[in-house]
Order: structure tokens, then C-alpha cells, then sequence
């Protein structure tokens, strides 16, 4: 178990190592972002710029103008929400090359309540034009994905947690921006995508009663839920769209060619983040039933992680009551 | 009849006694909920003592929305424990309520929800906010005529936010004098020492610059509190800034100037140790 906070900082570290070029912005919040480590190894390319995030994210806008590729952060909510407009502004619409690396997304943030829950960090970031979102699931992603997001060249949005979480991908999964992975069954992306090109599958019979689409620590959960209703005689995929945006369209259609209903799962308002994502693409291609596990339209509030999963049904049992509501009508 | 030094004796005193239970909840508070932020509640907590108990506030705990009431706003939310504390003292509700502090279903919320706790005034927890909440109550003051006082209490670490002084240009400019801002002064914030981080001294010139009459006070010395916040109340034409000189994690010997404590709870022997140290007339 390791939280992807943690893996944040140890890449950061290695990064920074083979390219100079790499400077950290945070601002007082660094033991818990994790880029104390970095901070620890290369003081001299490390800005705690204090309480004061918009300000922090101009300073980071004029190092990228200047050939550096800052990494920038602080809990989710203030990144997204405090530096909106300087993120927008300063950053996406001259497409700097800024990471903006986000801890303490989601209700898992626990005991400090709404103020610090963000739910809505990913509707915001997919709002600003060319921004990439991506929430990895476990460490092992979360290391990918910031490798990733180093090779763009442009802004990107990389959504953290607080909680350690089991790691859920094989130590040799890849991570590509714009790409998502099948999980279960142990089906490759590209197979599905060139089996529904020559026309599969051919009869109804042959669909998927359920595809999971799950982002963040939703991923797991999808996957037990997968198990649950296995048991049930219930055929189910399970995938993990990390890459919210640019989202993987070839892919999501795919499925979608290959299910009977589409439940996605995200730790996030289910306004603007990836169910928002999966039905606007769907609608717009191949539309099929979707229902979407996540928080609806309500604040969060104290509790511990485990307690707030459970009050807004973020649970594998969540996922299976949704999938079995879902498919006594479909 | 008392004569008036007799009275303040009485009324120092009766704040001395508030400040230390005040302290007592708030680790009993934490370290029952096991996370929260011990140092910057304790160095508040005579600062929101003074306030509550030393007829600072006008408020109604039966009526927590009376129209004339004085308003408080916690800009620094994270010390959310000495400000339920300070409210259920004053009645708004029961202590008991007090150790369900950042439990699920609770009425206090791990940093203010003004829609959870009868008495808060606004939500807070998101540094650099309360300033600017307390500009817009102190202009609803003057527009409507009321007579009310708005006071704001923030931390020095986060007067790094610029919103804080955004807010400070406005309330200078609207010549609020019925707004004091006071700044828990304690010298830390959560990475290291504020002058290390990111100076944002000097506070005190730095309100004055913005028009504003600035005191500066011993945010421990109660007697000194009670004057400084009087002869603030009294300023005209202007807003006025209290700059409060404190302790992080005042009052409990280990947690002091101590940085590791800013959101850290005490366990076990710890939190023994620190009880011990707050009972009785320990206190220094
Ligand atoms: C906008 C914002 N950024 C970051 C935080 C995280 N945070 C909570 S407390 C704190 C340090 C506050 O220091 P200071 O204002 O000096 O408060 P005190 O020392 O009185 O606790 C930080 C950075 C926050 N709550 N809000
Ligand atoms: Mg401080």
C-alpha cells in the first residue's frame, strides 16, 4: 500500500535528477504533496512560495516562458479552484509547459471536511481548452503518468490522493496520455478496437452485461464489484481511463460496442468529470445506457476515508447496486 | 458596587479561567478525533477568549442569527477546535457536542461549515478568504446602519495570500471602522518559520500602509488584549489591525514553537502529558 502522493515524490526526485530543467513550486503544503523530497535534493530548484497559490502559479507560468518545466503543488481544491483564472490565463492560454501535480483529491482527504474534499478539481481542468487531466490509480500509474506528462509539451492536470492505496496495475503496465487499459479480462486495448472493426461481436448474446469504467481509486472497487457479479453469472470489462482528457474515444466506443451498460466510477462529482466524459462521448457515437458512480451534487464533510466511501456509496457494493439497477432495465 | 479596576480584575479573571478551558477542549477535542491542529488553536485561544468572554461580542447563543449581533469570522479555519470551544462556553451549544469533533455526521466540521454549527459565521478552511468576507458584513453594516463590530481573525502565514490584501486595500478604502482584523502572530506556519518561507513582514506597517490604525498587543497578556481590542473598537474613519504577538501551541510545553504540532494530534502519553499540563494553574 502506498499513496500515489508518495510515489509522486520519489519520481519527482529521479526526474529532476536527469533533467535540470525540472523545477518544483509548492506552496507550504510540501510535507503533504511529497515534494519535500525533492526540495531535500535540489534546494536550489525548489520555491515554496508560501500561502498564496495564484501567486504561485504566475511565478510558474514566467519559469516555463523562461525554458524551465515547473511542477506545481498544493492540495487539489486550492490548485483548481483558488488559481482558476490564473491557471486558465497565465498558463493554458499561452500553453505553457506547467504540471500542475495535485494532492488530496476526492472524499478520501476524510476528517478535514468539505474545505479540502475537491470534487470538482477534474470538471474544471477538462473545462480550460487544451488542458490534459489525468488521475492515475495506484503508484505504479501515478509514476507512469508523471513521466508521461513530463514527455507533453503542455499544461497538465495530474490529480493525486491522500490515502495509501493498494496497487492495482502489474509492475509492467504503460501509461500513455490519450490511451486507457481493459483490465479484466485479460484483453489487450488494441484487440477490442480491431475485433469491433471486423464487425464484432456478431450476436447480442455475446455482450458484456456490464463495462466499468473507473478512474483514480474507483479502479479497484471496480474491479470486486467485476468479481461480485461474476459470481452471479454476470459478464463483466473492466477498464481504467486515467487519461480523462484527451479520453481514450477509440477505445470507450469499443466497449461500449461490446456491453449491454456502461457504469462509470470516479471519486468526483459525477457533474463534469469522467461519467460526464463517457456520456458525451457516447451520445455523440455509440449511445448506450450509462449510469455514473460518484458524489451528486453535494459537498463532502468530515469523517474518515473509509466512512465517506461508504455514506456516498463509493463502494465495490455501490458499483454492484448501481450495475444491477442498471441492468434490470437495459 | 465594584469600582471600575475591580470590575476588569474580575473580568481578566473570568477570561483567564475561559482561556484554560478553552485549551483543555481543544486537546481533548483533537486527540479524541485524532487529527486536527493542536498549534495554532492554542495560540488563539486567549485571543478568542478575550473576545468571547470579555464583552467583546454581542451575541444572542439562543438566536445565533440575531440581525444586531457582532460577528466573528475565523479566517484562519484550521483552528476550527478553539473556536467550538469558545461557542459552546458561550452556550451555543452543548460541551458534550465538543468531542464529536470531525467525526462523521458531526455538527463540527474539521474546519467551519457555517451551515453545520450554530454561532459560526462563515465557512472557512480555504487560507486568505475571511478578510474579504468580513469587507462585505462590515459595508452591510454601514449600509443598513447597524451598529455591529466585525471582527477577523487571521494567521501571519496566511497574510502571504494576496486576497488578504486585496481585502485590506478595500476596507480602507470603504473606511470601515467597524472592522478590526486581528493576526495571530506566532511566527510559524505549517513548512517552517514565516520568515523563512515567505516573509510577509512587516505586517504591521504593511496594514498601516493600507490606511489602516494598527496595535500591536501580547496575544497571551489578557489585561493587554482587553485594551488593546477597546481602544481598537474606539478607531473612527478607519479599519483597524490588531497584531497579536503569540506562541504556537501555547500552553503545552512540548507542542511550543514547535512546527511538527501545527496539525499533528497528541496520543496516548502525549495527550496525558498535555492534559496534565492544562489542568489546574499549571498554566503559566
Ligand atoms: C488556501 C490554502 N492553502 C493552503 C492551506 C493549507 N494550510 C492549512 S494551515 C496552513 C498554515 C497556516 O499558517 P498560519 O496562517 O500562520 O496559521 P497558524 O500558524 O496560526 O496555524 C496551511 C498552509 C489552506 N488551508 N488554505
Ligand atoms: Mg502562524
Amino acid at each position: 500500500m502506498i499513496a500515489t502522493r508518495d510515489a509522486y515524490g520519489e519520481i519527482l526526485v529521479e526526474l529532476g535528477r536527469e533533467n535540470p530543467n525540472i523545477v518544483v513550486l509548492d506552496a507550504d503544503l510540501s510535507s503533504s504533496t511529497k515534494t519535500e523530497k525533492f526540495a531535500k535534493a535540489f534546494p536550489e530548484r525548489f520555491f515554496n512560495v508560501g500561502i498564496a497559490e495564484a501567486n504561485m502559479m504566475g511565478i510558474a507560468a514566467g519559469l516555463a516562458r523562461s525554458g524551465k518545466i515547473p511542477f506545481v503543488s498544493t492540495f487539489a481544491v486550492f490548485a483548481t479552484g483558488r488559481a482558476y483564472d490564473q491557471i486558465r490565463q497565465s498558463i493554458a492560454y499561452p500553453r505553457f509547459n506547467v504540471k500542475i501535480v495535485a494532492s488530496h483529491g476526492g472524499l478520501s482527504v476524510g476528517p478535514d471536511g468539505a474545505s479540502h474534499q475537491a470534487l470538482e478539481d477534474v470538471a474544471l481542468m477538462r473545462a480550460i481548452p487544451g488542458m490534459v487531466v489525468i488521475v492515475p490509480c495506484d503508484a505504479h500509474e501515478t509514476k507512469e503518468a508523471i513521466k508521461a506528462a513530463l514527455r507533453h509539451d503542455g499544461p497538465v492536470y495530474v490529480r493525486l490522493g491522500r490515502e495509501k492505496v493498494p496497487s492495482v496495475l502489474p509492475d509492467d503496465a504503460t501509461f500513455e496520455i490519450g490511451k486507457g487499459l481493459i483490465l479484466w479480462p485479460d484483453k489487450r486495448r488494441e484487440d477490442l478496437i480491431s475485433s469491433v472493426s471486423r464487425g464484432e461481436p456478431k450476436e447480442s448474446a455475446h455482450l458484456f452485461d456490464v463495462a466499468f469504467v473507473a478512474s483514480g481509486i474507483m479502479v479497484k472497487p471496480a474491479l470486486d464489484a467485476a468479481r461480485i457479479l461474476g459470481q452471479e453469472g454476470k459478464t463483466c470489462l473492466v477498464a481504467d481511463f486515467a487519461s480523462i482528457k484527451p479520453l481514450d474515444e477509440e477505445l470507450l466506443v469499443a466497449i461500449a460496442k461490446n456491453s449491454r451498460l456502461v457504469v462509470t466510477c470516479e471519486e468526483h462529482s459525477i457533474i463534469g468529470g469522467l461519467g460526464s466524459a463517457v456520456c458525451e462521448t457516447l451520445a455523440e457515437n455509440y449511445p448506450r445506457p450509462v449510469l455514473r458512480v460518484g458524489v451528486r451534487d453535494e459537498f463532502g464533510q468530515s469523517g474518515s476515508a473509509q466512512e465517506l466511501l461508504d455514506a456516498y456509496g463509493l463502494t465495490a457494493e455501490g458499483i454492484v447496486e448501481t450495475a444491477r439497477k442498471g441492468l434490470s432495465k437495459v | 458596587m465594584l469600582s471600575e479596576p475591580q470590575k476588569d480584575e474580575a473580568l481578566i479573571c473570568e477570561i483567564e479561567t475561559r482561556a484554560r478551558a478553552l485549551r483543555r477542549h481543544i486537546i481533548e477535542m483533537v486527540g479524541k478525533a485524532g487529527s486536527g491542529h493542536p498549534g495554532g488553536s492554542l495560540s488563539s485561544s486567549d485571543i478568542l477568549a478575550t473576545l468571547y468572554f470579555g464583552g467583546f461580542l454581542r451575541l444572542k447563543p439562543e438566536d445565533p442569527l440575531w440581525p444586531e449581533r457582532d460577528r466573528f469570522i475565523l479566517s484562519k479555519g484550521h483552528a476550527a477546535p478553539a473556536l467550538y470551544a469558545a461557542l459552546a462556553e458561550r452556550g451555543f451549544f452543548g460541551k458534550d457536542v465538543l468531542l464529536t469533533l470531525r467525526e462523521f455526521g458531526s455538527i463540527l466540521q474539521g474546519h467551519p461549515d457555517c451551515r453545520k454549527t450554530p454561532g459560526v459565521e462563515v465557512s472557512t478552511g480555504s487560507l486568505g478568504q475571511g478578510l474579504s468576507m468580513g469587507v462585505g458584513m462590515a459595508l452591510a453594516g454601514k449600509l443598513d446602519g447597524k451598529g455591529y463590530r466585525v471582527w477577523v481573525l487571521l494567521g501571519d502565514g496566511e497574510c502571504q495570500e494576496g486576497q488578504v490584501w486585496e481585502a485590506a486595500m478595500a476596507a480602507s478604502h470603504y473606511r470601515l471602522d467597524n472592522l478590526t482584523a486581528i493576526v495571530d502572530h506566532n511566527h510559524l506556519q505549517i513548512d517552517s518559520r514565516i520568515e523563512e518561507v515567505m516573509s510577509p513582514e512587516p505586517i504591521a506597517q504593511k496594514f498601516s500602509a493600507f490606511g489602516w490604525e494598527v496595535f500591536e498587543a501580547n496575544g497571551h497578556d489578557i489585561q493587554n488584549l482587553v485594551n488593546v481590542f477597546r481602544k481598537a473598537a474606539t478607531v473612527r474613519g478607519k479599519p483597524s489591525a490588531v497584531i497579536a504577538d503569540t506562541v504556537k501551541g501555547r500552553g503545552v510545553s512540548f507542542m511550543e514553537n514547535q512546527k511538527e504540532w501545527h496539525g499533528k494530534a497528541p496520543k496516548g502519553e502525549e495527550l496525558e502529558r498535555a492534559l496534565k499540563e492544562l489542568s489546574g494553574d499549571h498554566l503559566r
